[in-house]
C-alpha cells in the first residue's frame, strides 16, 4: 500500500439481487486529500460510498466481493467490529437529517453512546464542535430546542458537527450541498477545504464547477465501473480515457 | 359553447354544495350521537347524581338503583390488560418485521393482517370459547392457584388483545416504514448498534405515531362487545383479579337492550351506558391528540 493511501478498495463488486451495481472497483484514497467521486446518476458513486462504512448491510439481497482496507483493516471481513469501523467516519448525506432531539443532544449523541456522559465535557465537546462548523453563534443560545427548527443549511452543518464529534479519521459526504442554497454550499466547502489538514475526506459530487474548485484527487464512474482516477489537476487538464473527455466536456449532462 | 360554459358551472356549485353538505354531515354526527344519548338517559339523571350513576356499585334496577361502576371497572380491567398484552407485541413485531427481517415478511404481514382484521368478532367469541377460556382454568388459573372456569376479565382481554392486533401493528409497520432510512443510517455512523438506534432514534421519532396508534386500539377495545361479552362471564361484580368475571358497558348493552326496553329507567340506563362509552372514547381521543402535538416536535 501506498505510504499515503488511507482508503484502499481492492477488486470490489457488488450486487443487489442480479444487478450488477460496482464491478471491481480498484481505488487508492490518499490521506488528509479532499477526494471527489464524480460520475453520472445511478453510476454507483452513493453504493461505494456506503460500502465503505458498511451501510451496505442494512440493504437487502445484497452481495459484496472484495476488500475495502483502511489503515490495513479490511472493513468487509466479517469479523470486523462494524460500530468501531463506522466511527472512523463522519456521514454527510445529500439531505440533512437531524436526529429527533435537541442540537446539543444532536452533537453529544455520538460521543454518549460511546460512554462519555460527563456534562461538563460534553458541554465543551458540543460547544467546540459547534464553534468548528460556524454555528455556535446561531445557536448557543436554544442549544435545547429540536434540532429540526434550524435551517436545512443549519442542519447540514450540524450534521457536520455530530460527526466530527465522535473524532472521525474519514468524512464520507454524499452530495453534502446538492439541498443548499449557495452560501450555505459555499460555507460547507470552505469548511471541507479547512478539515482536510485533519481528515481524509470523501466526497460525491454532481457539480463539476465544485470538484473543480476543491478536489486533490478525483474519482470517476461510470455504469459502476471505475474510469479514471488521479490528482485533479492531471484529472481535469489531462484526463486520459475517451469518456472522462466526453464527461467532462458536459456529454452526460 | 355557452351552454357548456353554464352546464360546467352549474356542476361545479352543485358539487361544491354538496361537498359542503357531506363535511357538515360527517362533523356533526358526533354531536348528534351524543345529543341523542344524553336526552335519552336524561329520565336517569333526573333522579340520580351523576357521582352516584358512576361511583356507586349497587346496582338494582327492581328498586330504582343504577350503579355503573362495576361495570365501568369491568371495562378499564378488560380494555387496559388488553393494552397491557398488545402494545408490547405490537411494538416489538412492527420493529423486527421493518428493522431486522427479509422482505419476505413484510411481504406475507400484509395478507395476514387483512385476514385478521376481516373476521367478524363473532369469530374470535367462539376462539375464544374454544381455546382461550379452557386455556386459562385448566393452565393459567392453576398456575397462579386461583379457581376459575376460564370466563374472565383475562380471557376477554386476551381476545381482545388478539383482534386489536392487527388494527395497532398495521399502523405501526407503516410508521417505522416511513421513517427514513437516512436517520438509520446516522445513527449508525456514529457508532451505534443497531438496537441503540432503534431505543433512542426510531422509537422517538415513532412516538405520534406510536401513541396513536395505540389510542386508535384502545378506543377500539374500549367499545368492542360481542367477541368480549362471550368469554368476560358477564357478572355485577367489581373483578378483584384477572381470573374473576367481570361485566364491561358494552356487554351490558347488549345483554339486556332487547328484554329491558319495556322498563323506561331501564333503557334510560342502557343509554347512559352508551353515553360513557362516547364520552369516554372522545376525551380519550382528545387526550391522544394531545399527546402526539406534544411529541410530535421532531
Ligand atoms: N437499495 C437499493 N436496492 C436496489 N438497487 C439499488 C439500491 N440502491 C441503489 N441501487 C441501484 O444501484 C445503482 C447505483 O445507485 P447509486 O445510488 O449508488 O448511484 P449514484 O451514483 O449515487 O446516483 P445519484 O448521482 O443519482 O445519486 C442504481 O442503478 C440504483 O438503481
Ligand atoms: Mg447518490
Amino acid at each position: 500500500m501506498n505510504e499515503n493511501t488511507k482508503i484502499k478498495v481492492e477488486h470490489l463488486d457488488l450486487y443487489i439481487g442480479k444487478q450488477h451495481i460496482l464491478k471491481d472497483i480498484n481505488i487508492e484514497i490518499p490521506e488528509n486529500k479532499l477526494t471527489i467521486i464524480l460520475g453520472p446518476s445511478g453510476c454507483g458513486k452513493t453504493t461505494l460510498l456506503k460500502c465503505m462504512n458498511r451501510l451496505t448491510d442494512l440493504y437487502h439481497d445484497v452481495k459484496i466481493n472484495g476488500s475495502i482496507f483502511i489503515d490495513n483493516e479490511d472493513v468487509l471481513h466479517t469479523k470486523t467490529d462494524v460500530t468501531e469501523i463506522r466511527k472512523k467516519m463522519g456521514l454527510l448525506s445529500q439531505r440533512p437529517f437531524p436526529l429527533p432531539m435537541n442540537i446539543y443532544n444532536n452533537v453529544a449523541y455520538g460521543l454518549k453512546i460511546s460512554g462519555r456522559r460527563n456534562k461538563k465535557a460534553l458541554d465543551a465537546r458540543v460547544e467546540n464542535y459547534l464553534k468548528q462548523v460556524n454555528l455556535w453563534d446561531e445557536v448557543f443560545d436554544r442549544l435545547h430546542e429540536p434540532a429540526s427548527k434550524l435551517s436545512i443549511g443549519q442542519q447540514q452543518r450540524l450534521c457536520l458537527a455530530r460527526g466530527l464529534a465522535v473524532d472521525p479519521e474519514i468524512i464520507l459526504a454524499d452530495e453534502p450541498t446538492s439541498a443548499l442554497d449557495p452560501i450555505s454550499s459555499e460555507t460547507i466547502e470552505r469548511k471541507f477545504e479547512e478539515l482536510k489538514q485533519q481528515y481524509t475526506i470523501v466526497m460525491v459530487t454532481h457539480i463539476l464547477r465544485q470538484a473543480r474548485r476543491i478536489a486533490d484527487y478525483v474519482i470517476f464512474m461510470y455504469m459502476g465501473e471505475v474510469i479514471e482516477q488521479g490528482p485533479a489537476k492531471e484529472f481535469f487538464e489531462n484526463p486520459k480515457m475517451e469518456r472522462t473527455k466526453a464527461y467532462l466536456q458536459g456529454a452526460f449532462n | 359553447m355557452i351552454v357548456l360554459f353554464y352546464n360546467r358551472k352549474t356542476k361545479n356549485r352543485i358539487s361544491t354544495a354538496w361537498m359542503y353538505i357531506a363535511i357538515s354531515f360527517v362533523v356533526l354526527l358526533p354531536f348528534i350521537l351524543g345529543l341523542g344519548l344524553y336526552f335519552k338517559s336524561s329520565l336517569l339523571f333526573s333522579e340520580n347524581s351523576l357521582g352516584d350513576l358512576l361511583f356507586s356499585k349497587v346496582w338494582k334496577p327492581s328498586i330504582g338503583k343504577f350503579g355503573f361502576l362495576t361495570f365501568i371497572m369491568g371495562s378499564v380491567w378488560v380494555t387496559f390488560i388488553a393494552m397491557l398484552i398488545s402494545a408490547p407485541i405490537c411494538i416489538f413485531a412492527a420493529l423486527s418485521i421493518t428493522q431486522y427481517s427479509k422482505k419476505f415478511y413484510l411481504k406475507i404481514i400484509h395478507p395476514v393482517i387483512d385476514i385478521l382484521a376481516g373476521l367478524p368478532s363473532v369469530v374470535y367469541g367462539v376462539w375464544g370459547i374454544i381455546v382461550v377460556v379452557p386455556f386459562i382454568s385448566t393452565v393459567i388459573a392453576p398456575l397462579f392457584g386461583a379457581q376459575t372456569m376460564g370466563y374472565s376479565i383475562l380471557a376477554g382481554a386476551i381476545v381482545l388483545s388478539v383482534m386489536i392486533i392487527p388494527f395497532i401493528l398495521n399502523i405501526l409497520i407503516e410508521i417505522f416504514r416511513t421513517i427514513p432510512i437516512e436517520l438509520t443510517e446516522a445513527s449508525l455512523s456514529l457508532g451505534a448498534t443497531k438496537w441503540e438506534t432503534i431505543k433512542y432514534v426510531l422509537l422517538k421519532k415513532a412516538l405520534p405515531g406510536i401513541i396513536a396508534s395505540l389510542g386508535f386500539g384502545l378506543a377500539r377495545a374500549f367499545g368492542e362487545t360481542m367477541a368480549v361479552l362471550m368469554v368476560v362471564g358477564n357478572m355485577v361484580q367489581i373483578p378483584k383479579n384477572v381470573f374473576d368475571a367481570g361485566y364491561p358497558l358494552p356487554a351490558l348493552i347488549a345483554n339486556n337492550y332487547g328484554e329491558m326496553l319495556s322498563i323506561p329507567k331501564y333503557e334510560s340506563a342502557l343509554m347512559f351506558a352508551a353515553l360513557i362509552l362516547f364520552v369516554v372514547v372522545m376525551v380519550f381521543n382528545a387526550l391522544m391528540r394531545m399527546l402526539i402535538v406534544r411529541y410530535d416536535k421532531y
